[in-house]
């Protein structure tokens, strides 16, 4: 379902981050790093209160080993997370068609968070 | 006093596009061409192979690359900086002298080259002198793989390549020295930067930081607007405008395709990053969550407020070891009922295994087209897929497993479930799994050393 373009109405819906966020992944050793960035301005502010490191850490359940960190960057209206144990073994040793992580940003765009009516999402 | 420096990315790995760094000497004015080649990995390949052969061990492309190049190089006055040195700069140089000479230019190139990274043959006595070389995700001493230690390098900072740019040199080939470092040292030796100039010494590294995987941030791998960034066919690669106070411009030469965007920018910006407030480097850290990205007309992003701290009192060192080996095979299963053949296949190959003891430190099941990607969070499979690709791997401390399953594979194209294809490329290879071992050691315990050749 697109929400492209449509004003949503004022109780609070579910939006798969995708319609709020781009992402880039990348690895260090058997850790993937997801940089989280605001389509809008605007958005920046619900990003940091809804994708927290507990609720990324639950997204990611069962297909990571390690905990999940989250940086701050509210100058690039970025959130960055470290989430660790995610490459199986990493770089060479791992036998995953994403190895090093780079698909990982998209994974994380599959979430959604409750979205205030207010917000003007296109 | 509005001097500025530009300088164009050309390589984001070895391995990159070849005609990247033409079209930045070809396309439009440039100071510098900064071409980065080293990966965590690339080193120990560069190692193997100089094991074989004295004269290799460096980006081989560098070569024919610089051959081309050179005529151009030498009469626009364009310098370049590259760690395609690996882990034989003076190889690697040399054989860059012979193409020159060769093309008439004797007497026209000189070339620094960069060492002192190169810490495998002094490994035993900084153990001895008590440095751990502990990993740096696990905290396990070195001397737990030191049998297996095929390479190990201390990341260079900029200042070498300063040093060799103050003498006068056309071309600086260094060996692992940081990717940012390549940006940063031609500023430095540009604006005559103090080492203690944290916040300039910062935007520096920031630049390279945002240039060194070339069009990724120029479009390339970028998800926002991405079916319409104009001609992807010849992107732009990256170009950086900067000043003597360290404030600097993102832009590639007219004419090209991709796009520069404070989007495409912070992609890149948050890369491989860690924490953003610690970003370390040799010569100083960089605190990301200072930058200041601002749109300053098409394809241009300018970039302020960098602030940078003291660096720490050591380098990192990357150490490549020997593990094991693995493979990985494919078939691919058509429809009807494709993903339950693949399921079946994967049973049945893992019986027949089991049945051989053939013993593996891990076997991962993947199908391509289902959730080899995003796992479960992909969803429950369309029910009636045209094709699905499985993928299996597996990986082992001896060969002989890993050997016996690349045999394996291809049996099930006849003794096994239906509607099966994709296995024209033959069997698996077994590769050899050079695993990567960060560690940190005091600076004082690394000299860089710059000399000069010439054509």
């Amino acid at each position: 379902m697109s929400l492209k373009g449509r004003r949503l109405r004022a109780r609070p819906a579910a939006v798969q981050l995708r319609h709020l966020a781009h992402a880039r992944s990348g690895d260090k050793g058997d850790t993937a790093n997801v940089g989280l960035i605001a389509l809008k301005p605007e958005y920046y502010d619900l990003l940091r209160r809804q994708v927290t490191a507990a609720r990324v850490a639950r997204h990611f359940k069962g297909m990571i080993r390690g905990p999940v960190e989250r940086f701050e960057l509210p100058n690039l209206r970025a959130l960055n997370f470290l989430l660790h144990g995610a490459l199986g073994g990493g770089g060479t040793l791992s036998l995953k068609t994403d190895a090093q992580g780079k698909v990982f940003s998209t994974a994380l765009l599959r979430m959604e968070i409750p979205v205030p009516g207010d917000l003007d999402v296109r | 006093m509005s001097h500025t420096v530009r300088i164009g990315s050309g390589q984001g790995f070895w391995g990159d596009w070849l005609e990247a760094p033409v079209r930045q000497v070809e396309g439009g004015p440039i100071d510098y061409l900064m071409m980065d080649y080293l990966a965590e990995v690339t080193m120990s390949i560069m190692q193997k192979q100089r094991s074989r052969d004295p004269s290799l061990g460096y980006a081989r492309d560098f070569v024919p690359l610089m051959e081309r190049l050179l005529p151009d190089l030498v009469r626009k006055h364009i310098r370049v900086t590259a760690n395609a040195g690996g882990v034989n700069p003076r190889a690697c140089a040399e054989a860059v002298l012979e193409t020159a000479r060769a093309r008439g230019l004797a007497g026209k190139v000189r070339i620094a080259i960069v060492t002192g990274d190169d810490l495998l043959d002094r490994l035993d006595g900084l153990l001895a002198a008590g440095h751990p070389l502990a990993n740096m995700d696990t905290g396990e001493p070195l001397a737990t793989v030191r049998e297996q230690v095929l390479s190990a390098n201390a990341y260079l900072g900029a200042r070498p390549i300063v040093q060799a740019l103050a003498r006068g040199v056309d071309i600086v080939i260094t060996g692992r020295v940081t990717d940012t470092g390549l940006t940063l040292g031609p500023m430095i030796h540009e604006f005559g930067w103090a080492p203690d100039a944290w916040n300039r010494l910062a935007a520096g590294t920031v630049a390279g930081h945002i240039i060194e995987c070339g069009a990724q941030c120029t479009g390339g791998n970028c998800l926002v607007d991405w079916q319409r960034l104009p001609s992807m066919d010849d992107p732009g690669y990256p170009i950086i405008d900067v000043t003597a106070d360290g404030a600097f411009a993102v832009g590639k030469h007219p004419g090209t395709g991709g796009r520069v965007s404070v989007a495409s920018v912070t992609e890149q910006l948050v890369y491989e990053m860690g924490d953003p407030t610690n970003y370390i480097t040799p010569d100083v850290v960089a605190d990301f969550t200072t930058v200041r990205l601002a749109q300053d007309g098409r394809d241009r992003v300018t970039v302020r407020g960098v602030r940078g701290r003291p660096p720490t009192e050591f380098l990192k060192v990357s150490v490549s070891y020997f593990y094991g080996y693995k493979a990985v095979g494919t078939l691919v299963y058509a429809w009807p009922d494709a993903l339950a053949k693949a399921r079946a296949a994967d049973r049945i190959l893992r019986a027949r295994l089991a049945r051989l003891g053939a013993a593996f430190e891990e076997m991962l099941t993947e199908f391509v087209g289902v959730n080899a990607t995003h796992g479960r969070l992909a969803g429950p499979p369309h029910a009636d897929l045209p094709e699905v690709q499985l993928r299996i791997g597996v990986r082992a401390r001896e060969r002989a497993p890993v050997e016996r399953f690349t045999r394996e594979l291809a049996p099930l194209v006849l003794n096994g479930p239906p509607s099966v294809t994709g296995f024209a490329g033959g069997r698996p290879k077994v590769e050899e799994i050079v695993a990567y071992w960060p560690a940190l050691i005091p600076k004082r315990e690394v000299t860089p050393h710059v000399e000069i050749l010439r054509a």
